[in-house]
């Protein structure tokens, strides 16, 4: 039953093999799919490509189908899985900031680095941003760090907070995801009628 | 108007709900082995925390951000993030070689602005994704994705934060890409 490393099913050695051969599908699948590619990205916020849409909200709602299914055969206890703890009002500001991070840079941290394996420069720049900006995140973190570790929550799901149980909001997210992929099919195609040139 | 609706030397992509199934299979694997979701920016952050301790190893263990890193016996670089991360870029590498996109080194930009300014940005708008990704817990990858796939609460929150509000500032930053 799974999880295999967690539950001593896999062997701790094995770990570091896993998280290369991982990252290995994990970077095909994202380079593949168009992700090293900052306009491509950035178009999910102007309307002319709605890729990021595409794959980010089927690979949320095939990974929480399945997630519900694995536990429903048996297969993965999910006392036993990370669940990321929540922070309300660091996590609100982190995602803001990080939200003028996406337009400004055209990119996210995962498809930068597959930008950067294919020679992209601003991919490049872009990781050598992230450098800078969570070193200087660690060297000011005496002035913020009463607010960094306020908001606790604690490692709280969905179904903790609101008493529904998970398969509701599978199914939730679902219907939107596929209400979203008919209705920005529609809007690409209008807004690509209006563009003088889209260069990949 | 004459419109030139052209959409130059499209690259083969794999279709996108294809993708999104395989990066939705991966997620669910990496769960079922590992019992955590995929990541990114951590990996950055062991980056950081290791030049830093190899540079002033003593201000590394006073910061308390940073110490919670470092261990005696150990690198930091030593983390399955890191291992994960340089697949990332063994992956995207692979792919870019099959399907034709490894190149020499170029800058994408939107129309209305040179290379030079675009490289700017990419660095400013890193920066910034950096520094929320520390206090949002974990950028696209590991907190908005992997954290909402396992019905985490902040998984939800950051991802809303982050969409809502590339698209309550997409218009003021439209230059920069249309």
């Amino acid at each position: 039953m799974g999880p295999l490393i967690p539950n001593g099913i896999i062997g701790g050695g094995w770990d570091f093999v896993i998280a290369l051969l991982i990252g290995i599908a994990f970077g095909f699948i994202l380079e593949a799919s168009g992700f090293s590619s900052s306009r491509n990205l950035a178009g999910v916020f102007y309307g002319y490509n709605f890729l990021v849409l595409r794959v980010f909200f089927t690979a949320l709602i095939v990974a929480m189908v399945g997630i519900m299914y694995f536990d429903y055969l048996g297969w993965l206890d999910l006392s036993k899985i990370f669940i990321l703890p929540t922070y309300l009002g660091p996590m609100i500001v982190g995602g803001v900031i990080m939200g003028f991070g996406f337009i400004l840079g055209g990119y996210c941290p995962g498809t930068s680095f597959t930008g950067l394996a294919i020679g992209k420069l601003d991919a490049l720049f872009f990781t050598i941003g992230l450098y800078l900006g969570i070193l200087v995140f660690s060297l000011a973190f005496p002035l913020f760090e009463d607010f960094y570790s306020s908001g606790s929550l604690g490692n709280i799901t969905l179904t903790e907070l609101t008493g529904i149980p998970a398969s509701y909001f599978a199914l939730a997210f679902t219907v939107v995801a596929l209400a979203a992929f008919w209705g920005t099919m529609l809007i690409e195609k209008r807004v690509r009628k209006n563009m003088k040139q889209y260069k990949f | 108007m004459n419109v030139n609706n052209t959409i130059d030397n499209q690259p083969k992509y794999i279709n996108p709900y294809l993708g999104g199934v395989l990066l939705g299979l991966l997620i669910l694997l990496t769960v079922y082995i590992t019992g955590r979701g995929l990541g990114a920016s951590g990996a950055v952050k062991s980056a950081v925390v290791t030049t830093s301790n190899t540079i002033a190893p003593s201000a590394t263990k006073a910061n308390n951000y940073m110490s919670q890193f470092v261990s005696d016996d150990r690198s930091p670089m030593y983390t399955w993030l890191v291992f994960e991360t340089l697949g990332v870029l063994v992956g995207g590498l692979l792919s870019g070689l099959l399907f034709g996109r490894v190149k020499k080194f170029r800058t994408d930009h939107g129309p209305n602005i040179t290379s030079r300014k675009r490289l700017i940005w990419a660095v400013i708008g890193g920066a910034l994704f950096g520094l929320g990704s520390q206090f949002g817990r974990g950028c696209t990858s590991g907190a908005a994705l992997s954290g909402t796939a396992t019905f985490a609460l902040g998984g939800v929150i950051v991802m809303f934060s982050i969409f809502g509000t590339g698209y309550i500032i997409a218009y003021f930053f439209r230059k920069l890409w249309i």
